[in-house]
């Protein structure tokens, strides 16, 4: 008897069962970790999946820590799509924050209706010039995209924190932090008393113009057919440069309104920790949800549940937030490797 | 005395890709000793068939036995412990190792490879095979026939007693045909076993000692080849005999138009290493005629396809298509000029992981969007129609890299040709293809020719030229040595051209 892997993809039926596998994996994988902090890994789970759906409040919640995490996760899918392999999104988001608190500072007095356009056009802006040298330095001179977005996340820290450090450090507390942008510049509530806000709808807006862009229209095929195979796309005239170059543009600028959503929904100033690895956890979102825009969508949600768990099953067991971290970081690597095995089929063979 | 028991025997291989039944209770034998012919027509289910012995694939049902004991083949692994080896189309080389890297990968015994040695045994297995290559050439230097060699070394070097070979003269010239057959034989005289896969019947009557035909994923017969004929064979595979297809002869003579619709003055180009691969072509081809490039291959054809096609920038020299100069236009001004493209790579003119219908439509996606969105009625509807009028056997939604080679082509020659072209440039057309598609192919050519079209014909086949072309040209190491009107050009004369030869005066 033996477990043979055969190079023949899985049939349709099973794709959409391979993130409800991962997930599953990965909860059997963590148990462990449970019980090594004592707790009931049921009662666990209970916290972390079932609790976050249980209550109104908690709904919200999980719609919140979702937001930003949708962005983060479209930008990921469309640069990967593209055959761009954008791993700055936290980068991308921290320029769009920075951006938009800039703008934001400048508002007083200005309408809404002139502000929270201009603090979207300013952070996608933002986040596209961030991702602008990476992206041309692969179309120009084919270096690996990879390695330059990774490290402009951590020029953006850095860039970030000596602003905070520097001509933006609250002039009254002395906090690493920008001093609050104008009233106009706050992005508006969807419920009242809640903290959920307009950025939810434009994560929302930006997923379905994602979706019908890549699967509905001529240049999402193309963009699809360079991300595919550059060599057949460029044959099939093609402007293969052009269109990398746009798929990384747009990635950067939505990752870059993820950090607007942030600062003008819920932090309403500059932090050092605005992002919170929801530029990282995209790369996540993006993986897990199969780069397929209505995948990703459902990605954010699920890991915006298992966030809001950490917290509640630390409050009810006493097990460390962190246990949803390491959650996440199982469950990347447990779809990672479902992926590469949704192209071979598994089966048992008796030896002769 | 009993018979020594067969080398491979399947039985009732069957083998399902969705509702697509591939190879259906299929039975093969292959005796020690044989060189033994797959034939049948394009998606008929050779390869299947053959990937399944090697591990590629998993049957759904049936038994396979190697030298008398029943075998479970999981994987290639498995199929080279049986001493089984098998050359793809696709070879499976790494570009930037070694020639000798590249037959031990994998291979080694133990953690340090001693390369010394290794090139050594590696150069005796060449040897006693009769396999020509050089164990310390990079294989990326190496040319089409070079590296099948390579790989064919490769399975010998892991002691196959049977050789599978898919297609294996489908990217060869004809002298790299011819010593490709000496290495067969020899191979055979030693023992071994080889299915011979080609559409060539010519060859599997020259080198075969048994051919077993498949059709529509059924057997269709097993004779000795001695026993046969090629028109018995093409009658086995296509159920019926085939149909002459029109040649230059019959096909009525058009005058070709006065002014020539592709020009090439003066083009010059550099290969991927950077070394001049053309020398300053100047040709012209007129509309109404095929113009045949022959040539040894790696003179440059390659390359002239290339920027003909958009793909490989020239250096200097202009090139125009109907008066319109496209000198260094991208693959996109080349089409609006109106120039169909049927290059010789297949797999970089399709996105495999595509459907047939995407790929249908991917050059011209402007004419298949509707108010900024994509109408994917009416892009399924062409790819019908496609498919209907070029025979393929393929469904609108099949992905491409799910076709049979054959298939693929076709897709790519109903794209170029259902635009009705001012200019085409095609290369090694039925390369790959069976007999009837092959006719097929050809019979479309002419049926552009007729229309009009001017037609640069690259191709390593002789007869291929000879038979459709109007005018020979003749590219040797960048330039055109000569060109001959097809009353003129018979082998001899194309040969020493093909060779070096200047045309001599008295030929002029
Ligand atoms: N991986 C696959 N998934 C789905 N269908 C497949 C796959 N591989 C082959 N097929 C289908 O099985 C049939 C047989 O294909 P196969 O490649 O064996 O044909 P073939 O006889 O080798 O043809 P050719 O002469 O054109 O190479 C074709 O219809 C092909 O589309
Ligand atoms: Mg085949």
């Amino acid at each position: 008897m033996g477990l043979k892997f055969e190079r023949n993809p899985a049939p349709v039926w099973f794709r959409p069962l391979i993130p409800l596998l991962a997930i599953v994996l990965t909860f059997a994988i963590t148990t462990t970790l449970v019980l090594l902090v004592n707790a009931n890994p049921l009662q666990a789970y209970y916290y972390f999946l079932v609790e976050p759906l249980s209550s109104r409040v908690s709904v919200i919640e999980v719609l919140v820590k979702s937001t930003p995490l949708l962005l983060t996760g479209a930008a990921v899918t469309f640069a990967f799509v593209g055959g761009f392999w954008n791993i700055g999104a936290e980068g991308q988001l921290l320029a769009g924050a920075t951006a938009a608190t800039a703008i934001g500072l400048q508002m007083d007095g200005v309408s809404p209706l002139i502000a929270l356009p201009l603090m979207i056009i300013g952070g996608f802006a933002a986040g596209m010039a961030w991702v602008l040298i990476p992206a041309l330095m692969r179309v120009k001179l084919a270096i690996d995209e990879v390695v330059t977005t990774l490290l402009l996340n951590s020029v953006a820290l850095l860039g970030v924190s000596a602003l905070l450090n520097g001509p933006w450090r609250d002039p009254v507390s002395q906090w690493p932090q920008s001093p609050e942008i104008a009233a106009s510049a706050m992005f508006p509530k969807l419920i009242p008393r809640s903290r959920l806000h307009l950025g939810f709808i434009l994560a929302i807006i930006i997923i379905v113009i994602m979706w019908f862009v890549l699967s509905r229209t001529a240049f999402g095929l193309r963009m699809r057919a360079v991300g595919m195979s550059p060599h057949a796309a460029r044959f099939a005239g093609i402007k293969v440069e052009q269109t990398l170059l746009i798929s990384a543009l747009v990635s950067g600028g939505i990752a870059g309104l993820a950090g607007v959503s942030e600062v003008a929904g819920i932090h309403f100033h500059l932090i050092d920790a605005i992002s919170g690895g929801n530029g990282y956890t995209g790369i996540i979102v993006a993986t897990l949800g199969g780069l397929n825009p209505w995948g990703a969508g459902l990605a954010a949600l699920f890991i915006g549940v298992i966030d809001t768990g950490s917290q509640s099953v630390s409050r009810a067991l006493g097990v460390p937030v962190y246990l949803g971290d390491v959650i996440l970081a199982t469950l990347l690597l447990v779809t990672l490797a479902m992926l590469l095995l949704q192209r071979y089929r598994i089966r048992w063979v008796r030896q002769p | 005395m009993t018979t020594p028991p067969p080398a491979v025997e399947m039985r009732g291989i069957t083998k399902r890709f969705g509702s697509l039944v591939a190879n259906d209770r299929v039975d093969f034998t292959l005796d020690r000793g044989q060189i033994h012919a797959l034939l049948g027509e394009n998606g008929a289910g050779k390869t299947t068939l053959m990937r399944i012995l090697y591990g590629l694939y998993h049957a759904d049902a049936g038994d396979i036995s190697v030298g008398g004991q029943s075998a479970v083949i999981r994987s290639p692994r498995d199929a080279i412990a049986l001493r089984i080896g098998m050359v793809t189309q696709h070879f499976a080389l790494v570009p930037p190792l070694t020639v000798t890297e590249n037959v031990v990968l994998g291979h080694n015994q133990g953690v340090r490879l001693k390369l010394e040695d290794a090139h050594r045994r590696v150069s005796e297995a060449a040897e006693r095979y009769g396999v020509d290559v050089q164990p310390r050439a990079l294989v990326k230097d190496l040319s089409v026939g070079e590296r099948q060699r390579v790989e064919i070394l490769k399975a010998l070097y892991r002691d196959a007693r049977v050789l599978i070979l898919d297609e294996p003269t489908a990217v060869l010239v004809p002298q790299e045909v011819e010593q490709l057959f000496d290495a067969l034989r020899r191979l055979r005289d030693d023992g071994l076993s080889v299915v011979f896969i080609s559409h060539k019947l010519r060859e599997v009557m020259s080198i075969t000692d048994r051919v077993t035909v498949l059709r529509g994923g059924q057997l269709a017969g097993s004779v000795q080849t001695s026993e046969t004929t090629p028109a018995e064979m093409a009658r086995m595979m296509v159920g019926r005999t085939t149909f002459g297809m029109p040649s230059l002869d019959e096909a009525s003579s058009t005058q070709p138009a006065a002014r020539a619709v592709l020009r090439l003055d003066g083009v010059t180009a550099v290969d991927n290493k950077g070394l001049p691969a053309l020398k300053g072509i100047t040709l012209d081809v007129y509309g109404g005629e095929i113009m045949g490039l022959a040539g040894v291959s790696g003179n440059g054809q390659s390359e002239l396809a290339q920027v003909l096609e958009g793909t490989r920038l020239c250096t200097t020299g202009t090139i125009t298509v109907a008066g319109q100069d496209v000198s260094g236009a991208d693959p996109d001004r080349i089409m609006k000029a109106g120039v169909g493209r049927i290059p010789e790579d297949r797999h970089a003119s399709v996105v495999p992981e595509m459907t047939v219908a995407q790929n249908m439509a991917l050059e011209h996606l402007g004419e298949y969007t509707s108010n900024g969105s994509l109408n994917r009625r009416q892009m399924r509807a062409h790819a019908e129609k496609l498919i209907a009028e070029y025979q393929i056997k393929a469904r609108p939604d099949d992905r491409i890299r799910t076709l049979s080679g054959g298939n693929m082509q076709k897709v790519i020659l109903a794209r170029v040709m259902e635009r009705n072209p001012k200019v085409i440039i095609v290369s090694q057309p039925t390369r790959g293809l069976d007999i009837g598609a092959t006719e097929y192919v050809r019979s479309r050519l002419l049926e552009q020719r007729q229309r009009g079209a001017a037609i640069l014909l690259i191709s390593e086949d002789l007869d291929e030229i000879l038979e459709l072309s109007d005018r020979v040209a003749v590219i040797y190491e960048g330039e055109i040595q000569g060109i001959l009107p097809r009353t003129e050009a018979d082998p001899e004369r194309l040969g020493l051209l093909m060779a070096g030869a200047k045309d001599s005066p008295q030929w002029a």
